[in-house]
């Protein structure tokens, strides 16, 4: 049962919060659901102190955890004591996020847990009986809520999920070393319960003797007494404890880094290289691959980009290039990028320019590489596209070829900007593109440095 | 690179450091005729061992090494053997793990993608005494000089001329960024191959003397942006 749950949890949340993918529910799963703006009412085990309950209401409703914890402590004050089994009825009911079903609803079949919490119950009833004999009405009104508060607690122990039964028992080992601490830990260890002990029994003494005579300040001298003895024997456990939760919450954030990066190597790397073992008869299209996935990499792992993200700016447009060609022509492009600036539509003509430019060499010069540089200075951006191929002789260009030269001319000319193309037979092409960057361009890259002229 | 315009009298000595042993012996088959290979090591502290016991004329050395990175094996043997000549070679363009090992004292630096010959060109170049600048170095050094530096930069700086390229060392690194080989750009500049050397060398000691805060912070900021 257990290690179906545990499967399951690693389903999410959208897999379980439609109706028609779970017909088998169980009853109590859909008194618990709520089509509101975002899904069910869930525990959330991720960001949870106790059981997930204020930290799963906040992201149903969408407020903050802690606001959710401060106003249940609030609600809690005045609740007579009802908050406590309140909360707890909730763990029992509620499912936790990606679970498929509540602790409550496995406790039905657990039959020695029923009687184990109608036990524990009936002891706290006698207990609460005495009390009342003996006339303590403050125990006595705070009480009584407690007696499901047991109950429940009993049944949620039982038959929670392996991974929560953990925490839990994470939660309360400290108090178990309380009785059972090391030797040299335990001198110390039995000066603070003494001292605590006296303390509470101090505070409460108090606290009793104030409730007779109803003095107005003397409760709070026996509250700081007992506060200040609850302080002494547990503080040292709910330091322990928030540690822990840092310790747990920042390794659950690695924890989800590495599937991210998982996820991401997976995606791409692996599945290149199954694709190369499946063309490996084809050289071409290997390094064509490889070199796809090199630079996919390289963007992620020394730019932050993900793969598909948009282009906004003039470097990223240099790359969007470079990866076109590759694809389409086949033809390695080498790039350089200095400096990086927003784009905009001198920058983009530009850009489009670049990209003729470098289909045209993939297409026509027959070298096995084309380098693009490109710099962006503070009055002026520039990209060179060079190979090394057949070259041609600039006075007799074929018409094909002087066609596009000509659209590359034209569209740098209509944003101020100029071509230089040089090339001879045999030595290759060398096509200089240059555009003056407008101030607005300028300012938000390099403040104070924006000065081209159009 | 140029082409192999220079003839040596015996192939240069070469320890290879790299902790892909694949990497190790596929450079070590393909290099076998140009470069004597008379050594390996995985890891920096066997390094530094094996380079301090050979010798070397050049170490080409992977920029991402366990134990330390190439700079610690760089570090540790300048001290007592100034005159090993260090090539790094990374698949990495992580500027900053580039620049760092620039400035620790290697003579160049070139990508894993580079090919066999333009590599046995360049380690013969690093074991003359020359800088050898990938054209993605080059790319890395201009963008790392190109903002003006502003006052507090220049202010450490014992030597102002260390924190600027002068024009025409800029024209041979736009170059280099270009794929052009030291040979096509002394015909473009008009100037000897021996020129354009020492431009390059001279760029390759600006990078490594240089205080400018500029070089650190700007690696900094490339890897964040």
């Amino acid at each position: 049962m257990a290690d179906q749950d545990e499967q399951r949890s690693g389903r999410g949340w959208h897999a379980d919060g439609r109706p028609h993918d779970a017909p088998h529910w169980p009853v109590q799963g859909h008194r618990w659901r709520h089509h509101g703006d975002g899904g069910p009412l869930r525990r959330d085990q991720e960001d949870r102190l106790l059981g997930g309950i204020a930290a799963g209401f906040a992201e149903w409703r969408g407020f903050s955890p802690t606001a959710v914890r401060i106003a249940f402590v609030v609600l809690g004050l005045f609740s007579q004591g009802w908050a406590i089994p309140l909360y707890l009825g909730a763990w029992l009911l509620i499912p936790a996020k990606g679970a498929e079903t509540s602790i409550g609803n496995r406790a039905r079949h657990d039959s020695r847990g029923i009687a184990l919490a109608v036990g524990l119950a009936s002891v706290l009833c006698v207990l609460l009986l005495l009390t009342g004999v003996l006339n303590n009405g403050l125990l006595e009104t705070d009480g009584w809520p407690q007696v499901v508060s047991v109950a429940c607690l009993a049944l949620i122990w039982r038959n929670a999920p392996a991974s929560e039964q953990a925490a839990m028992r994470h939660l309360v080992e400290p108090l178990e070393s309380l009785g059972a601490g090391g030797t040299r830990a335990r001198r110390g260890l039995w000066i603070r319960l003494a001292a605590a002990v006296a303390l509470i029994i101090g505070g409460l003494g108090w606290l009793l003797s104030a409730h007779e005579k109803t003095a107005l300040l003397r409760p709070l001298g026996g509250l700081a007494l007992v506060a200040g003895g609850l302080v002494l024997l547990l503080g040292p456990w709910w330091l322990r404890i928030a540690r822990d939760l840092v310790l747990e919450r920042q390794a659950r954030a690695r924890a989800e880094e590495r599937a991210d990066m998982a996820a991401q190597l997976h995606d791409s790397v692996l599945q290149t290289l199954a694709l190369i073992q499946r063309r490996a008869d084809d050289p071409q299209q290997v390094v064509q691959l490889a070199r796809a996935q090199e630079r996919e990499l390289r963007s992620w792992l020394f730019e932050g980009r993900a793969p598909g993200d948009a282009d906004v700016t003039f470097a990223a447009g240099v790359r969007q290039i470079q990866r076109d060609v590759e694809a389409r022509h086949g033809v390695p492009v080498e790039v350089v990028t200095v400096g990086d600036c927003p784009l905009d539509d001198d920058l983009g003509a530009l850009l489009a320019a670049a990209r003729e430019a470098t289909v045209n060499a993939a297409k026509w010069s027959g070298a096995s590489v084309i380098s693009v540089y490109a710099e962006v200075e503070p009055d002026q951006a520039e990209v060179a596209v060079r190979d090394r191929g057949k070259g041609f002789d600039p006075d007799a260009v074929p018409a094909d070829r002087k066609g596009l030269a000509e659209s590359i001319h034209r569209r740098m000319t209509r944003h101020g900007g100029s071509v230089i193309v040089n090339s001879a037979r045999g030595e290759g092409t060398k096509v200089t593109l240059t555009m003056p960057r407008t101030a607005a361009a300028a300012t938000p890259a390099q403040p104070g440095a924006g000065g081209g002229a159009r | 690179m140029s082409g192999p315009d220079r003839v040596r009298a015996t192939p240069p000595r070469v320890v290879l450091v790299d902790d892909h042993g694949l990497f190790r012996s596929g450079v070590r088959a393909e290099l076998g005729r140009q470069v004597e290979v008379i050594g390996e090591a995985e890891d920096v502290g066997p390094a530094i061992e094996l380079i301090e016991r050979l010798v070397p004329d050049v170490v080409l050395l992977d920029v991402h090494l366990p134990g330390g990175g190439g700079q610690a094996v760089i570090t540790a043997v300048k001290k007592e053997h100034p005159e090993v000549r260090f090539l790094a070679l990374s698949a990495s363009d992580a500027p900053e793990d580039v620049i760092a090992v620039i400035r620790a004292g290697a003579r160049g630096y070139v990508t894993k993608t580079i090919s066999t010959t333009d590599l046995a060109d360049a380690i013969s170049r690093v074991a003359d005494g020359d800088a050898v600048f990938s054209h993605r170095l080059a790319g890395f050094v201009l963008d790392a000089f190109a903002a003006a530096p502003s006052a507090e930069d220049v202010k450490p700086s014992f030597d102002p001329e260390l924190d600027q390229l002068t024009s025409r060392e800029r024209e041979v690194l736009r170059l280099i960024a270009q794929g052009y080989t030291y040979r096509e750009i002394a015909r473009e500049l008009y100037i000897s191959v021996k020129t354009v050397e020492s431009h390059v060398s001279s760029v390759l000691r600006k990078l490594q003397l240089s205080s400018r805060h500029q070089l650190t912070r700007w690696a900094a900021e490339r890897r964040l942006t």
